[in-house]
């Protein structure tokens, strides 16, 4: 890809990026959120068509005007959010946009004689009759290999593969990502996880703000190398921890469980207790109850079984969000864009979310407004947030911002305790380790902490005790610098027991 | 005996009046599968008897008519997929307006044209489609039972109500054994799936909403040149939204389709039957209130009795391509 320009609306996405994978070869491409990486590699498998540009498919130039030029020029995606019917049989799925006849019984059994030998030659067993809705995270990324190696893939491009798996899991992928490679495949793996380039890759290529910024061998190089080329600037990796004996009791969980609406244990028998002046991290692979079991805890959904004391008094179902605040639990939801902020609203507004009772914003019902850009300014100063613009929309913020912004808006109420998810979910490595930081001092400050994060390193650096969850149960309970991700990725697929 | 010959009579007026509502329900089915709802049935099939009475009226050939019914019934449905498919709009809006445009416009251009207040000139038999007595009807009448249902329930009707029935077949194997009907539930289901597999998601919805368009011409010409003789206004009465709530309550399927259409048809025929009848204790019941009856029916069913309808995941959601 020679020279590629892209523009939505006034921003430009990529600006005269060159980019060059050798056949054979592992080629990592990382970027903070926003770099361009996805645009980049969303013209090469023609979802978008870059303004200006060329791009060359083994040595001859190519028109990539649609995803289906992609596919005939062998080029296979992997999206990150995966791109199956759920409804659909894996068949079905794979069957989907290939040039077969009329009729689907014919190339259905085409489709299942290949299956049955990719199965056989990579190892890569999935039923064939399975629907996509029953399938583990770890089986539908297989399905999705399997359509591109299908319809003939010899580049492959993986955008973020290794954000749902454990790590088990992600090993595995990075063993069949090198037999692929070792075939004369070229493999190109989108990804913010620099220890996993510096494990799998051959070269790598980092972007920057729509520019290709470098392209290294991957042996020659390393990931704080990598982390400023990113960021552009230095950056503190792992932020500093002083382990000091924890305070009192402030949450205690008995015996919490969820049974859902269909009839399924999302959360079973959970019981554990976070003190003041300790995070405790909550590890998992995503879906195994904890979002769920942050859900009750932040009094967004009634359990099913058990029950909750913060500072020693029972939280009831139906007690009064407001009154729970001036208690001191404080939330940071998982998902910003949906339950931390409202898009629509300005910085301002969003940023007094669920606070509007204190006295400062105005009496009784009245909402002082200029009180609120005060103290929106106040947040923005305290958490470094860019522009400091407390009237802007609040979706015209970059995804760090707006997560500092809710960040902000519950830390700096003093809480008793705070219940965060996912703090770093689509946030840049520089806004990363200031939020690292920012959580670190309030622990520090006597707060007690409940992380949720589906990041194990994220875990494993900020947390002093770790609880594991699978399945909805805790199956595990580690202390920090007592453990590490390989017993904490068996403990996350359940497998423990077998290999203890 | 009598009351054996009260049902089959039943029966047989159900399947001319389920007619309409199997092709307006296999339209839905074709449209929504794709991702595309399509409230505007009604005024699609509206549009659809307009246009084949008012052909009919002036050229007497039953089968002008049904063409002039796809043609003004795939008009609509044009509009319906630019609306929806080429400018992302909302679907139930655009259908609400084209079911009102139809209304308008069938009785403005009926008053404007013939003069009869919105009605089409009454039609003589050879301009209508005509009912078809199979082979054996007669004989078979001698048949106890048996031979009384195909003479009278199957046998008697217009080419338009067998091709009604054919056509839930023909869906069926279109939809779930070619590959079009993969790529159309696949776009229904999840568009950027198909966006990725290389296909055009547009022209996929485009073709679901023709075959609505085609569809409800079917029944448009059935209302008024087969089973009426001329155009009245607002001759659809609900049967539009009825064949919505039939595809729900047959959960976007073929078959159980052809079942809650033939139900609904089934009530329709008992309400007339039923009109002035009285019960022990209540009296003569109200016209009003069997009329009400498919309704009320409807309501119930829908509430409670068919478990989840779970419609295609993408169904009402236009197919906008990310940023990223």
């Amino acid at each position: 890809m020679r020279g590629i320009d892209k523009r939505f609306g006034a921003a430009a996405a990529n600006r005269a990026v060159d980019f060059t994978v050798a056949r054979g070869s592992i080629h990592g491409l990382v970027g903070e959120n926003g770099a361009g990486k996805s645009t980049l590699m969303s013209i090469l498998y023609g979802f978008h068509a870059a303004d200006s540009g060329t791009i060359a498919v083994n040595g001859r130039d190519a028109v990539i005007g649609s995803p289906a030029d992609a596919i005939r020029l062998g080029i296979g995606m992997v999206h990150q959010h995966f791109m199956l019917v759920e409804a659909f049989t894996v068949v079905e799925n794979v069957m989907l946009g290939m040039a077969t006849g009329f009729l689907t019984a014919k190339a259905e059994r085409g489709v299942r004689a290949r299956l049955a030998e990719l199965a056989e030659a990579y190892g890569l067993a999935i039923d064939p009759d399975a629907r996509i809705a029953d399938l583990s995270v770890g089986e539908l990324q297989r399905v999705e290999i399997v359509k591109a190696l299908v319809k003939g893939a010899e580049i492959l491009i993986l955008d973020e593969p290794t954000a749902v798996l454990t790590p088990q899991e992600a090993d595995r992928l990075f063993v069949l990502l090198r037999r692929l490679a070792g075939e004369g495949r070229s493999i190109i793996l989108v990804t913010h996880k620099l220890k996993e380039i510096m494990a799998v890759t051959d070269h790598v290529s980092v972007m920057r703000r729509g520019e290709m910024v470098a392209t290294l061998a991957t042996g020659a190089t390393s990931p704080r190398e990598l982390a400023e080329l990113m960021v552009g600037r230095s950056v503190l990796l792992d932020p500093d921890r002083n382990a000091r004996p924890p305070g009192a009791t402030v949450l205690t969980v008995e015996g919490l469980s969820l049974v859902d609406a269909r009839g399924h244990l999302r959360l079973d028998d959970a019981s554990f207790e976070v003190r003041a002046g300790e995070i405790v991290g909550v590890a998992g692979v995503s879906g195994n109850g904890q979002s769920e079991l942050l859900d009750i805890l932040a009094g967004l959904r009634q359990p099913t079984g058990g029950r909750i004391l913060l500072d020693g008094v029972p939280i009831r179902p139906g007690d009064d969000p407001v009154a729970l605040r001036e208690r001191g639990l404080r939330h940071v939801p998982e998902d910003r864009l949906r339950r931390g902020l409202v898009a629509a609203f300005d910085a301002a507004d969003s940023a007094v979310l669920g606070c509007t009772p204190e006295p400062a914003f105005g009496p009784g019902p009245f909402l002082d407004r200029a009180a609120e850009i005060a103290d929106c300014e106040a947040r923005m100063a305290s958490f470094d947030i860019r522009p400091r613009a407390p009237t802007l929309g609040t979706a015209l913020f970059s995804g760090g911002n707006q997560q500092k912004l809710v960040l902000a808006r519950e830390m700096e109420r003093a809480p008793r305790l705070l219940l965060v998810g996912q703090p770093t979910r689509g946030v840049d490595v520089g806004a990363i380790a200031f939020i690292h930081a920012r959580l670190v001092a309030l622990r520090d400050a006597g707060a007690a902490v409940l992380l949720v994060s589906s990041e194990l390193d994220e875990i494993l650096a900020l947390s002093d005790r770790i609880l594991v969850m699978c399945g909805g149960r805790i199956v595990g309970e580690r202390r920090a610098g007592e453990t590490d991700e390989t017993e904490l990725g068996l403990m996350m697929a359940g497998l423990h027991g077998r290999a203890a | 005996m009598s009351g054996w010959l009260a049902l089959l009579a039943a029966l047989d007026s159900a399947v001319r009046l389920a007619t309409p509502l199997i092709f307006a329900c296999l339209a839905g089915l074709w449209s929504e599968r794709a991702g595309i709802v399509d409230i505007g049935l009604e005024g699609k099939m509206l549009a659809a008897a307009f246009a084949a009475a008012a052909i009919v009226a002036i050229v007497p050939n039953p089968w002008l008519g049904l063409l002039a019914g796809i043609g003004a019934s795939m008009a609509f449905a044009l509009v319906h997929g630019f609306a929806t498919i080429t400018w992302n709009g909302n679907q139930i809006v655009s259908g609400m307006a084209l079911n009102f445009l139809a209304a308008g416009l069938t009785a403005v251009l009926g008053n404007a044209w013939f003069g009869q207040g919105g009605r089409t000139p009454q039609l003589a038999g050879a301009a209508r489609f005509g009912e078809v007595t199979l082979p054996l009807a007669e004989a078979a009448e001698a048949v106890p039972f048996a031979g009384g249902f195909y003479a009278e329930v199957i046998s008697g009707h217009s080419l338009l109500v067998y091709s009604a029935f054919l056509l839930v077949p023909l869906t069926a194997f279109l939809m779930f054994r070619t590959r079009w009907g993969l790529r159309l539930r696949a776009s229904g289901e999840n568009p950027a799936a198909v966006e990725t597999a290389g296909l055009s998601v547009a022209r996929l919805r485009y073709s679901a909403v023709l075959v609505a368009g085609i569809l409800c011409g079917f029944g448009g010409a059935y209302l008024s040149i087969a089973q009426s003789a001329g155009f009245v206004p607002d001759m659809t009465a609900g049967k539009g939204y009825i064949a919505l709530a039939a595809l729900v309550f047959a959960k976007w399927r073929p078959w159980p389709a052809l079942g809650a259409c033939l139900l609904f048809g089934f009530l329709d025929a008992m309400a007339l039957r039923l009109q002035g009848a009285s019960l022990p204790g209540i009296g003569a019941i109200p016209v009003q209130a069997i009329q009400a009856l498919p309704y009320i029916l409807t309501v119930i069913l829908l509430a409670g009795f068919i478990g989840r309808a779970v419609p295609p995941k993408a169904s009402g959601t236009p197919y906008v391509k990310d940023r990223s």
